[in-house]
């Protein structure tokens, strides 16, 4: 019936391409686009010139427009829009793509291309985009014909937004931008195969909580699914783990979910998790995965990943069911809609929170959390890292703040030692771990938010990765605040270099990093170095006051290893403590060192 | 968990017939390293535009369900079925097979090629080519003895495979 409906549908409202592509963005109420131009989309830039309200965002570097664009989509909950010309602008796209499709982060990434009848003649400026692409987006279109187009960019935003979210490219030939075609409204478009499944079968629910209830030993351990569900996902969390009196675990993804405050939140879980975190999960009996998807930073080895528990999994993309850990119960489903049925189920069948069943159970999860394995000690007058984010955290925790960062050291320390409450306020490049997307991520945040704080906790290696955005920062006045955390290594790189590669830091240093300070004020903001730790909360201070784009360049102790840690190929109940844990801890074994 | 337990399955997929589509279902098992035996894609309504695709693979269980859902969650792909687990279904293939020989082995290919109902579709006074459909086990066989009796070259057609009984389960939606 529906078919009929988009064969019949009136055609009578033509226009060009451009047109189209520019009324199907803003009745998607897309407000703000991330690009660059080129010859290939030219008539579509002419376009937004002579529309009011969409906002571009000229950016520096293509990859900075979808990390933009990811920040965006991350800190809103709506897909993130990229546009940028053919070949190079489309190639410069690919770190971005693979990177929101490894965080499931809706996107969709219109690309030019050359006219359709230059198309495999390797035409200036021509990259099989669509080929190219294949393997890092959701689902990518190359347009063809005018008439095609209206359907194209609804389903787009459809696809990129439903289901598991996932970034989309549109290849657009530049004639396809000049010819004219229908333009058809969302209700008009015609039907797409995809349709993602969002709630599963009662029974297999009521299953879970059955289980659930019996547990002695119960973990909850959530990923970034309660993220992308919406902020409704995270209330319930909290309503569950509230109703259950369960131990809670967040992935590296889902950091937010349940307010780091909250008691009965453990920590963040995996290689650089808790000590508390990963026992709880090597020993419980019943585990509820609700939007995690057993990633190898979490499970460590596989074969000793929490040996005696029953699994429960809930996921809304099938494919993340029994690919890593084969699980007793998969449950396919929207997290917030899952979560919701669960809480009902529970309260109706009359569960209690059971003390003295899980009593137990807690008095060992606190003897776990009493080994304190995030404590430090600040002494001297080097600043230790761990101590920077901690000084950061307090002086920001009770101001409207968004955090984003880089790869590295720098970014395990953020998730040990910035505490989120609320979900969306966290956005970090976990699968793919893209150096370089914190800067402009931290952009895409800004400018959602324009009256918020939003720092980027970066290294100074990462930033530079793509530190031509203090330019864009300029330009849009985003008072975007980067907080180096400066050692001068690739931190990660050095740690791996240390405890797998006998300290030999092979093109680890970098030799000529540049002066921070004078290169926040050549590109018109402000800059500052703390060198010591009484000078810490100074710098902190002044950044949180400068009304400008700030680069503040924190250095700390150069050779400081990020703990607790599973060693690659390693359990979770053979973590290493701190840097003195070496001696009773097995070394990496050889099928660890080949790992990543 | 059948961990190590290797399985043939037959998966049959109805798709948009539209350019890349192809590419989205191969890339799938080339990016992951599974295993592609037989492929087979065709448009089976022009009106609406939908082409069936039949893949057989091989794989443990894991790897099985991991494939379908991966082909479940690609736009253009209306319907995946695993005819292999959803009951009775049956399998043909089509190949062509050239073989050169003199004499009695001339003879002996024509009378393999009738117990087989292959039928001999070009000849010369040194050759024969054969057509032969039926099963991927007895196309085996007919081309395991023809090439023991001459020096052949073979094209196979890859399996196309339905589902036995009255239910339509592949049909275009409406």
């Amino acid at each position: 019936m529906k078919f009929a409906k988009y064969q019949n549908r009136k055609s009578n409202n033509c226009m060009s391409g451009a047109a189209i592509i520019v009324k199907a963005l803003q009745e998607q109420g897309v407000e703000v686009i991330f690009g660059y131009p080129g010859g290939a989309v030219l008539p579509l830039y002419d376009e937004l010139f002579k529309t009011n309200n969409l906002r571009h965002i000229l950016v520096r570097h293509e990859q900075a427009a979808v990390h933009a664009a990811e920040g965006y989509a991350r800190s809103t909950g709506k897909p993130g829009v990229v546009l940028v010309t053919s070949g190079p602008g489309a190639t410069n796209t690919v770190t971005g793509l693979t990177d929101a499709l490894m965080d499931s982060i809706p996107i969709v990434c219109l690309t030019g291309q050359v006219p359709t009848h230059l198309i495999g003649t390797d035409a200036f400026q021509e990259a099989d985009t669509t080929g190219i692409t294949r393997a890092c987006t959701k689902h990518n279109y190359l347009v063809k014909k005018a008439e095609d187009l209206a359907d194209v960019m609804h389903e787009a935003f459809y696809v990129a937004a439903s289901g598991r979210p996932g970034p989309v490219v549109i290849d657009l030939p530049k004639d396809i931008l000049f010819s004219e075609g229908p333009y058809h409204k969302v209700e008009e478009v015609r039907p797409c195969a995809y349709k993602p499944q969002v709630l599963d079968d009662e029974k297999k629910i009521e299953t879970a909580v059955d289980l659930m209830a019996k547990g002695k030993r119960p973990i909850i351990y959530g990923g970034g699914g309660l993220i992308n569900s919406g902020p409704r996902a995270s209330e319930l969390l909290l309503e569950l783990a509230e109703l259950t009196g369960y131990p809670v675990t967040l992935t590296l993804m889902g950091l937010g979910a349940l307010p780091a405050s909250n008691s009965q939140f453990l920590g963040m879980l995996g290689m650089h998790g808790t000590y508390e975190a990963n026992l709880a999960m090597n020993q419980c009996d019943v585990m509820l995965n609700i939007g995690a998807r057993f990633d190898d930073r979490v499970t460590g080895r596989l074969s000793d990943f929490s040996p005696r528990s029953t699994k429960i999994h809930v996921d809304i993309d099938p494919s993340s069911i029994n690919k890593n850990v084969k699980v007793d119960l998969p449950i396919i489903g929207d997290a917030s809609m899952t979560i919701e049925k669960m809480i009902k189920i529970w309260k109706h069948k009359g569960y209690q929170k059971n003390d003295p069943q899980i009593k137990e159970w807690w008095s060992d999860i606190e003897g776990w959390r009493e080994e304190k394995c995030l404590e430090f000690k600040q002494e001297g007058k080097i600043i230790k890292p761990q101590y920077a984010i901690r000084r950061l955290f307090e002086k920001t925790a009770n101001k409207d703040t968004f955090i984003t960062t880089e790869v590295g050291q720098h970014q395990m320390w953020a998730a040990q030692y910035y505490g989120f409450e609320q979900p969306n306020r966290w956005m970090t490049s976990g699968g793919l771990g893209t150096m370089g997307y914190g800067l402009p991520a931290a952009m895409g945040v800004q400018i959602a938010h324009p009256e918020s704080l939003v720092i980027d906790i970066a290294g100074e290696a990462s930033i530079l990765m793509n530190i031509q955005e203090l330019s864009t920062m300029a330009q849009y006045k985003m008072p975007i605040k980067a907080f180096i955390v400066n050692n001068q290594w690739m931190g990660m790189v050095r740690q791996w270099q240390e405890l797998n590669h006998g300290s030999r830091y092979s093109q680890s240093y970098t030799e000529s990093l540049p002066d921070f300070v004078k290169l926040a004020d050549s590109f018109g903001g402000d800059g500052m170095v703390a060198e010591t730790v009484d000078e810490l909360d100074g710098v902190i201070d002044a950044m949180l006051n400068s009304e400008k784009f700030f680069l503040a360049d924190i250095r700390v102790a150069k050779e400081e290893n990020c703990f607790p840690m599973i060693p690659s190929g390693a359990a979770h109940n053979e973590m290493i403590l701190n840097s003195g844990d070496s001696g009773v801890t097995p070394k990496t074994t050889t099928a660890g060192m080949a790992l990543v | 968990m059948s961990e190590s337990l290797e399985q043939r399955h037959t998966i049959a997929l109805l798709v948009d017939n539209e350019p890349g589509v192809l590419a989205r279902v191969i890339g799938l098992f080339a990016g992951r390293g599974y295993n592609i035996e037989s492929l087979t894609v065709s448009e089976v309504d022009t009106v609406k535009g939908y082409s069936r695709i039949t893949i057989v693979t091989s794989g443990t269980e894991m790897v099985i369900q991991q494939i379908k859902a991966l082909l479940s969650r690609i736009v253009p792909v209306h319907e995946v079925h695993d005819l292999s687990i959803e009951g009775p279904h049956l399998e043909r293939e089509l190949a062509l097979i050239k073989i050169n020989n003199t004499g009695e082995q001339r003879i002996e290919a024509m009378r393999i090629a009738d117990m087989f109902r292959a039928r001999a579709i070009d000849s010369t006074l040194t050759s024969f080519v054969f057509e032969v459909t039926g099963s991927p086990r007895k196309v085996d066989a007919f081309i395991n003895l023809m090439s023991a009796i001459g020096n052949t070259e073979v094209c196979r057609g890859g399996v196309v495979a339905i589902a036995r009984g009255s239910k339509i389960e592949l049909g275009a939606p409406s």
